[in-house]
């Protein structure tokens, strides 16, 4: 039971497996035959998973969760592009029709040193934790807000909050960027907030706050080649990262932070 | 034979005035000094809505918060992957809506099977969650004049729906994680990623702390403190297929419930009607077509059955719009557990569509004909791409093919009218309760629940708790930690020793069919009889053929699978005993011997209205039972009709 001119593929996987943090890694060739084209990326590499186990070696580890694109846990280089070929998809949701049989395929983790490599094709990505922590938020408790329709919103602003925060944190940007630059991602969180009446209060702080410490987690600088916009699972536009930059000159020149 | 206890259980709720009940309850509630709240830790574990709107919120008050995920980041929890909406009785509207309508709307919904105290308090605090959300600039959908905008789901006839999108969950999770990113920045919230809790530990009668397992390094660790909060999420996983993230797990809750915490109504499970159909063996999960889509989509199948036509070739008077002519009042609208079956049963029939026969259309072409493309993609675009990007077809052109998925589980561990469970000090929240939902919940009720409990309610009975019982601190060095350590280690030892020859996911998606087959959308007694025994068999081959490679001393996600699977195997027995011994049909409990002529759901109100609440006797044991009562005043017991 398939969807009309399904096909099998056969593949020669290369992937990246590194048995911790502080070992060494290397590529290892595997063969994969019987791959249906309706298959997602991912139960392919469940595929290889189940059997490598059977043949006594241990699966490649990755990280996945949702498998629906939205929560940003997946996420690995395939064949050099962050997230593979499709166009605003996430590896979840890349699917094997788009390889040919007998296709080569080489799976590496994110590269870049603020995303240190923890195991195969899984690494960590706390400093984006850290990042929204320097003042990715609106300072607002629980309790006592007012009601809800008291700001009104006009609709293309929220549209343009809404564009922004539709960033689901994965990390293809900094993956993709030669200079492994956190800007996309931080930018999609200041104009976020900036774009609504809700960010105003804290916008300055937030801005010149973020990118010190989007600088000390040691992602590299923006030179504007656009290859994050590219790779972006979520459509997050460059003009981000322009609002970044108006953002923080504004903030550094004339607000006092 | 089932073993009942003789005495009702008490959901404590308060009485009297069902619209002021709360308040007069919140004023009941001891407090705790802002100078002492310091003094006071409180675990939370899972970050979803309901986790981090509580970890943000108790540490704002003052407390030391300890919050812990198995996901790489709290802002990955599986709330995000949430679609349509969340619900709140603001009547902004001017359709006739208020929070007793809400209230009323929920009760029914959950086919009379929900605490009427616990479903109030919710439509109450429905329209705080909003106003709270949006303060903290969640980009709800708003109309050109700058106000927020609503849409329909089902088991309404108002619209009460606040969205952002089809990524709703995803923007109030951010939300909430960015309130909790702001306590971890003031050193209120401690976080503890990739950890996942193994142990309740339990100190003289009093839940006082977790065990842990680091995820990355294989470190068990123990952490105390004076209450511990589960928002660990539903159990759909059981299935195998669900729309759940591949890494929701029973595991936290169950075995809170093996340490005495009582697991209520585990057989309500939810059975989305849209979601994409299953594509071949490899299928590893499924995914929801938001219930957002039925504002704007039709249902149908060919009034022929076996029709093999392409669905442009069938006209207008040779489709079976099977909703709307069952339930003309809430057509495509009608509630999730109806429409799910009302899809089986057109299959079954003969009806359905696409390869397997196993789907029916969802689809656009009115809306897009009446509203034109731009304005359908405005609303659903996200959806639409999903669609495509897993089946190759688009959704503008041709009709979406649907099936019902497993989705959401209503069932969960007992809690009072204080989310409290029987283990004092030990609450629960969110998805992981059993409280607000009855035998089914309605769309856009899941969002506002998880965030009720975790921004309005655990604020101010955790404090009850901590005024009350004045605990003597306690050190993880105490041995009931030693034993819960010990515990936990030699389970994950004891996976790793069987080095049999099945993998874990073959045991997973064998546990899958079982349930599916025999515990899913039509259950009888022979099917559960049959499922219980099917299980038994298969968790002993798990434990004497099970291979996993690898220590327990570095990252093995495979060893993590199996020790969920491993409580799977275990719960998914009570699940199917509770579905037993619940001879009646109700939500999303469908007992095949229990239905009307025209096939919905015969209750059985004298014998069965109650929460049936499972106290842990020993894996495949005689669970005991205790019934709460459950009486209804403000929404008296009626026929659920949708027609």
């Amino acid at each position: 039971m398939s969807h009309t001119g399904s096909k099998i593929l056969n593949l020669n996987l290369q992937i990246w497996r590194q048995a911790g943090p502080d070992q060494p890694g290397a590529l290892k060739a595997y063969q994969l035959s019987g791959i249906s084209t309706d298959m997602s990326f991912l139960e392919m590499l469940d595929i290889l998973n189940e059997q490598l186990i059977a043949k006594g070696e241990e699966p490649v580890a990755f990280d996945h969760d949702c498998r629906e694109g939205i929560c940003g846990t997946c996420g690995v280089m395939i064949n050099g592009q962050a997230h593979g070929p499709d166009n605003a998809t996430t590896t979840c949701q890349l699917h094997m029709r788009r390889f040919n049989d007998g296709d080569t395929i080489v799976i590496e983790p994110w590269r870049a040193k603020a995303f240190p490599v923890v195991r195969d094709l899984v690494v960590n990505r706390s400093a984006f934790d850290r990042i929204i922590q320097s003042g990715g938020y609106v300072s607002v408790n629980t309790g006592g807000a007012p009601d809800a329709n008291a700001i009104p919103v006009a609709g293309h602003k929220q549209q343009e909050a809404m564009a922004a925060a539709a960033c689901i944190g994965c990390g293809a940007c900094v993956a993709s960027c030669k200079n492994a630059s956190a800007m996309l991602f931080v930018s999609a969180k200041v104009s976020h907030l900036a774009s609504l009446p809700q960010g105003q209060t804290e916008r300055s702080k937030r801005v010149v706050s973020m990118v010190a410490t989007m600088d000390k987690e040691q992602f590299g600088n923006c030179t504007n080649t656009g290859e994050c916009e590219a790779a972006c699972p979520a459509g997050i536009k460059l003009t981000n990262i322009a609002q970044l930059n108006r953002e923080y000159m504004k903030a550094v020149l004339f607000s006092g932070e | 034979m089932t073993q009942v206890s003789e005495t009702p259980l008490d959901g404590r709720c308060p009485t009297g005035d069902i619209a002021t009940r709360w308040d007069r309850h919140k004023f009941d509630l001891k407090l705790v000094a802002p100078h002492n709240k310091r003094k006071n830790t409180i675990i939370v574990v899972g970050t979803g809505l309901a986790g981090g709107s509580a970890a943000a919120s108790l540490a704002e008050l003052g407390y030391n918060v300890l919050s812990f995920c198995i996901q790489d980041s709290p802002r990955r929890a599986h709330s995000i992957a949430a679609q349509g909406g969340i619900n709140a009785a603001k009547n902004y509207t001017n359709d006739g809506d208020s929070v007793r309508r809400l209230f009323y709307d929920t009760v029914k919904g959950g086919e009379w099977r929900a605490r009427e105290s616990n479903v109030y308090r919710l439509a109450t605090l429905s329209t705080s969650i909003i106003d709270q959300c949006v303060a903290q600039g969640v980009p709800f959908a708003r109309e050109y004049g700058g106000s927020l905008a609503n849409r329909s789901f089902g088991g309404a006839q108002v619209s009460r729906t606040f969205y952002c999108a089809g990524q709703t969950g995803q923007q109030l999770l951010i939300g909430a994680y960015q309130a909790m990113m702001r306590q971890v920045h003031a050193g209120r919230i401690k976080v503890f990623a990739r950890r996942e809790m193994l142990d309740v530990v339990v100190v003289d009668g009093v839940a006082r702390g977790i065990v842990t397992r680091d995820l990355v390094t294989g470190k068990f660790e123990t952490f105390s403190g004076d209450a511990v909060v589960l928002c660990t999420g539903g159990y759909g996983n059981a299935y195998y297929l669900s729309t759940m993230a591949k890494t929701c797990n029973v595991t936290a809750a169950w075995r809170a419930h093996k340490r005495g915490a009582y697991f209520a109504n585990p057989c309500y499970t939810q059975i989305h009607p849209t979601c994409i159909p299953v594509s071949g063996t490899h299928q590893s999960k499924l995914t929801l077509m938001s219930e957002s889509l039925r504002n704007d989509g039709r249902v149908w199948v060919s009034k022929t059955k076996g029709d093999t036509r392409s669905p442009d070739q069938i006209p207008e008077d040779e489709r079976d719009y099977y909703l709307e002519r069952r339930y003309p009042s809430y057509g495509n609208l009608a509630p999730r557990d109806i429409s799910s079956r009302a899809a089986k049963e057109r299959c079954d029939a003969g009806f359905g569509v696409g390869p397997s026969g196993l789907s029916v259309y969802l689809d656009f072409a009115a809306a897009i004909k009446r509203d034109g493309e731009d304005v359908v993609r405005g609303k659903y675009g996200n959806l639409f791409h999903m669609y495509e990007k897993i089946t190759a077809e688009n959704p503008y052109k041709v009709p979406m093919r649907i099936y019902p998925a497993v989705h959401y589980t209503m069932g969960g561990l007992w809690v009072d009218y204080n989310l409290q469970s029987n283990l004092p000090g030990l609450y629960v929240l969110g998805e992981a309760n059993f409280s607000d939902h009855g035998a089914n919940r309605l769309g856009a009720s899941a969002l506002m629940q998880g965030l009720a409990d975790g921004y309005f309610v655990i604020p101010y009975t955790v404090g009850d708790h901590i005024a009350t019982k004045k605990l003597k601190p306690v050190s993880t060095e105490a041995p009931e930690f030693g034993e819960a350590l010990t515990t936990a280690k030699s389970r994950v030892e004891s996976i790793l020793k069987v080095n049999g020859k099945r993998s874990v996911e073959q045991f997973h998606r064998a546990l899958g069919h079982i349930m599916w087959d025999n515990v899913g959308m039509g259950r009888n007694e022979k099917g559960l009889i049959k499922a219980i025994d099917s299980i038994k068999q298969l968790r002993e081959e798990f434990w004497s053929d099970v291979k996993v490679l690898g220590s327990g001393e570095t990252l093995n996600q495979n060893l993590e699978h199996a020790g969920r699977v491993a409580d799977f195997l275990e719960f998914s027995e009570l699940l199917a005993r509770d579905a037993l011994h619940r001879d009646e049909s109700c939500g999303g409990h469908f007992r095949e011997e229990h239905q009307t002529s025209e096939g919905e759901c015969q209750r059985d109100d004298d014998n069965f209205a109650y929460a049936a609440a499972w106290e842990f006797k020993g894996i495949g044991g005689d669970s005991v039972l205790h019934k709460e009562p459950l009486t209804f005043s403000d929404c008296p017991l009626g026929t659920r009709s949708y027609k």
